[in-house]
C-alpha cells in the first residue's frame, strides 16, 4: 500500500507533527468555549487557587473534560485499528459494530432495574461486560452461515443489534421516566459532564490496553493477511484474536462508561492514519491513538459553537463529520467484494 | 434466478388460488376482531359487543365517549400507519429487488423524522399537524434521494444501497438530536417520544390528514401492481415488452416515499415493518405483487396495531411508543433476512 510517508525518518517527523496537534487541541479545548481564557489564568487555577469562577470553570469543567475527550478518543481510534485488523473489514468499528450500543444497554438496563444505586467504578463493569456480550454476539452470528464473516455480514448484523439495542435503551429510559438529558447522553455520547475522578478511575484500565494493543503490532501485522498466512507464519490465531476482542471490550466499554455511544471515531481515524503511513501496526496504532484524540478533542470545541448558547453531544458532531468520510469510503473500497 | 422465480408464479397461480383467497379473508377476519379487541382493551375494559354499539352510534354514553374520541382514532391511525408503511416496503423491495430494501435502510424514515423534528423545533411547536405530513416528506425525499445517488456507481447495487443506507440513516439520526436541541427546553420530551415511534394521542384530525395520501397511493400501487410485477423481471424484460421502465420507476419510488413519510409524519419512525410484511407476505400467497400488497398490508396493519396495544396496556400507567416493540421484534428478523440474502450470494 502506498502511504504518503514512507520512511521511518518521515514518520517519526510526522508522529511529532501529530503530538503536536494533540497539545494543541487540548490547549485549544481548555481555553476556548462559552468563556475564553488565556493561559496565565489556566496555570494560575492550579498554581495559586482562589476559588474564583474562572479558577472553578477550569478546574472542574474544562481541564476534566479535555482530558475525558483526549483518552476516549485514542481508545475508540484504537479499538477501530483492532478490529479492522482483525476482521480484515474496512468498516468494522465500534459503533458501526454496535460494540457501544451494547454497552450502553447493559449500563442503561442496570440503572432501570435498581436505580441510580451504583458507584462509577460499578457501571464501568457493565460497561465492559455489555461491550462483551456485543462482539460476542456479533461475532457469532456473522461466523454462521455459507461464506464465514464476511464483511457485509458482520456490519449488517452489527448495525441491526445496534438498533436492536437502541430501541431497548429507549423503552427503558420511557418507563423509568429517565432525565431527558439522561436519555440525550445514553444515545449520542457528550463529554460535556465529565469528572476528572472517573477518568482518572478509568486511566489505568486504558493504559493497560494501550500497552497491550501496541505490543501486539507484530501479531497484528500478520493477522491483517489472513488466517491462512498467520497459522503458516506459526501464529497462535485463536489467542491472538481472544486477546484482541478483550482489549476491544475494554476500550469501547469503558469509553461507553465515560462519555456514551460516540460514533464514527473508530472508523475515521484508522483510514487517516493508514493514509498518512501505510499497514504498519507498530506506527499505525500510535498515530491513530493521537490523532483520534485530537480528532475528538477538536469535535468537541466545534460542538460548543454548533449552537448558539447551548451545546450539542459531541456524537452529533462526530457523526455529521464522519458520515461523508464513510460514504466515500464504502464507495471506494468495502465494494471490492460486491 | 428469474427463470426460477417464473416458474413458481405460474405454479402458484394454477391450484393456490383458492388458498389465497382464503389467507386474505382469515386475514382479514384477523384483523377485524383484533381491532375490535383493541378498541375494547385498556384501563376501562369495553366487551366488544358495547364497541360495536358505540361504534354505530346506539352504544352507552360512557363507552361512546371513551369508543369514538379516544381508542378509535389511535386503532385507526395505527392501522393506516401499518399499512402504509408495509405498502412503501412491499414496492421497493420489488423495485429494488433487494429483499432488504425498506423505507428504513433506505434512509426515508430517518430522513422524514429528522425534517418533522426539525419542522417541530423551529416553529416552537406552533405548527398544525396537517403541515407535519408535508415535512416529512420533503426530508424523505431528500435522504432517500442521497441514499440513491450515493449509492450509484455503474448501477446500483442492493448490497451497496443497504450500506450507504445505514450511514445516510445514521446522519439523520445526528441531525435529529441537533434540531432537538436547537429547539426551546419543553419541545424537547415531544420530540423525543415523537422520535421512538407512537400513535399516542392522535385524534380524527391527524386520521384525516393521513387518509387521503395512503388511500390514494395505496389504490395506484394496486392498480399499477401488474407494472410492478413486470418490473421485477429486470429492467431488459420489462423494456421488451414495451414499458416506459423509468416513468414507472419514478412513479413507484415516489408513491413509496410518499407512503412513508406520510406515516412517519403521523406516528415517527415506527421501524422495520416495512420490512417484515413483504417478506411474510411473499411467504403467505406467492409472488403476485397485487395480492401480495394487499396481504402485506393487512399485515403491516396488525403488527402496528398490536404494537400499539402491548405498548398502552402492558407498561400502565407508562404509555410505550409501538416503534419500539416493532423494532425489538423487526433486528431479529432483518439478521435472519440478512443471512438468507448472503447465503444465496
Amino acid at each position: 500500500m502506498n502511504s504518503l510517508l514512507s520512511s521511518e525518518k518521515r514518520k517519526a517527523l510526522g508522529f511529532i507533527a501529530a503530538v503536536f496537534l494533540l497539545v494543541g487541541a487540548t490547549a485549544a479545548s481548555i481555553l476556548f468555549g462559552l468563556q475564553n481564557f488565556d493561559f496565565v489564568t489556566v496555570i494560575q487555577a492550579y498554581t495559586s487557587y482562589i476559588g474564583s469562577d474562572e479558577q472553578l470553570i477550569i478546574r472542574t469543567s474544562r481541564v476534566p473534560r479535555a482530558l475525558t475527550a483526549a483518552v476516549i478518543g485514542s481508545s475508540l481510534a484504537i479499538a477501530g485499528v483492532l478490529l479492522q485488523a482483525m476482521t480484515r473489514n474496512p468498516l468494522a468499528s465500534p459503533s458501526i459494530l454496535g460494540v457501544n450500543a451494547g454497552a450502553a444497554l447493559a449500563i442503561v438496563s442496570m440503572l432501570y432495574w435498581y436505580g441510580a444505586v451504583f458507584s462509577f467504578s460499578q457501571l464501568m463493569w457493565f460497561g465492559f461486560i455489555g461491550a462483551g456480550i456485543t462482539a460476542g454476539l456479533i461475532f457469532i452470528i456473522a461466523m454462521i452461515g455459507k461464506g464465514g464473516m464476511t464483511p457485509l455480514k458482520l456490519i449488517l448484523t452489527g448495525s441491526a443489534l445496534a438498533s436492536f439495542a437502541s430501541s431497548l435503551n429507549s423503552l427503558f429510559m420511557l418507563i423509568s421516566n429517565a432525565t431527558l438529558e439522561g436519555a440525550l447522553y445514553w444515545l449520542t455520547g457528550s463529554v460535556s459532564n465529565s469528572s476528572m475522578v472517573h477518568t482518572l478511575q478509568m486511566l489505568p484500565y486504558f493504559i493497560a490496553a494501550w500497552i497491550i494493543a501496541w505490543s501486539m503490532s507484530r501479531s497484528l501485522n500478520v493477522m491483517s493477511m489472513g488466517d491462512d498466512v498467520a497459522t503458516g507464519l506459526g501464529q497462535r490465531t485463536m489467542w491472538t484474536k481472544v486477546l484482541t476482542i478483550v482489549v476491544v471490550v475494554v476500550l469501547a466499554g469503558g469509553s461507553v462508561a465515560l462519555a456514551g455511544p460516540i460514533s464514527f471515531v473508530g472508523i475515521m481515524i484508522p483510514h487517516i492514519s493508514r493514509w498518512l503511513i501505510g499497514n504498519d501496526h507498530r506506527w499505525l496504532l500510535p498515530y491513530s491513538a493521537v490523532l483520534g484524540g485530537a480528532f475528538l478533542l477538536l469535535a468537541d470545541l466545534l460542538s460548543r459553537f454548533l449552537l448558539v448558547a447551548k451545546e450539542v453531544p459531541v456524537g452529533v458532531t462526530t457523526a455529521i463529520l464522519g458520515v461523508p468520510f464513510v460514504v466515500l469510503l464504502v464507495r471506494r473500497k468495502a465494494l471490492g467484494q460486491y | 434466478m428469474v427463470s426460477i422465480k417464473w416458474k413458481r408464479e405460474n405454479s402458484s397461480d394454477h391450484h393456490g388460488r383458492t388458498l389465497v383467497s382464503l389467507t386474505i379473508v382469515s386475514l382479514i377476519a384477523l384483523l377485524v376482531v383484533t381491532t375490535l379487541l383493541s378498541v375494547g382493551l385498556g384501563s376501562l375494559y369495553i366487551p366488544i359487543l358495547d364497541v360495536l354499539k358505540a361504534i354505530i352510534g346506539v352504544g352507552e354514553d360512557k363507552y361512546e365517549l371513551i369508543v369514538m374520541q379516544l381508542r378509535l382514532p389511535r386503532v385507526v391511525a395505527a392501522l393506516l400507519v401499518g399499512a402504509a408503511m408495509a405498502i412503501s416496503g412491499t414496492i421497493l423491495q420489488a423495485l429494488i429487488r433487494n429483499p432488504l430494501a425498506s423505507p428504513d435502510l433506505m434512509g426515508t424514515t430517518s430522513g422524514a423524522t429528522a425534517a418533522v423534528v426539525a419542522a417541530i423545533t423551529i416553529m416552537n411547536g406552533e405548527i398544525s399537524v396537517g403541515w407535519l405530513p408535508l415535512a416529512a416528506l420533503l426530508g424523505g425525499c431528500l435522504a432517500s434521494t442521497l441514499t440513491y445517488v450515493l449509492a450509484w456507481k455503474n448501477g446500483s447495487s442492493p448490497l451497496r444501497m443497504a450500506m450507504i443506507g445505514v450511514v445516510v440513516s445514521s446522519a439523520m439520526g445526528a441531525l435529529t438530536i441537533y434540531f432537538t436541541l436547537a429547539g426551546p427546553l419543553h419541545m424537547v420530551s415531544q420530540a423525543l417520544g415523537w422520535m421512538a415511534g407512537t400513535v399516542y394521542g392522535t385524534s380524527w384530525n391527524h386520521v384525516l390528514y393521513l387518509t387521503p395520501w395512503v388511500v390514494g397511493c395505496a389504490a395506484i400501487a394496486f392498480f399499477q401492481s401488474r407494472n410492478l410485477n413486470v418490473l421485477e423481471l429486470g429492467d431488459s424484460i420489462a423494456t421488451g415488452v414495451g414499458m416506459k421502465v423509468e416513468r414507472k420507476r419514478f412513479l413507484f419510488i415516489a408513491l413509496s416515499v410518499i407512503l412513508a413519510s406520510s406515516a412517519v409524519g403521523i406516528a415517527g419512525g415506527i421501524s422495520f415493518v416495512g420490512l417484515m410484511a413483504p417478506h411474510m407476505a411473499r411467504k403467505l400467497v406467492g409472488n403476485n405483487n397485487r395480492v401480495i400488497l394487499l396481504v402485506s398490508a393487512i399485515l403491516g396493519a396488525f403488527f402496528v396495531l398490536l404494537a400499539d396495544l402491548v405498548g398502552r396496556t402492558v407498561f400502565v400507567p407508562m404509555d410505550v411508543p409501538a416503534g419500539i416493540f416493532t423494532a425489538l421484534l423487526g433486528a431479529p428478523f432483518f439478521i435472519y433476512l440478512l443471512f438468507k440474502q448472503v447465503n444465496r450470494v
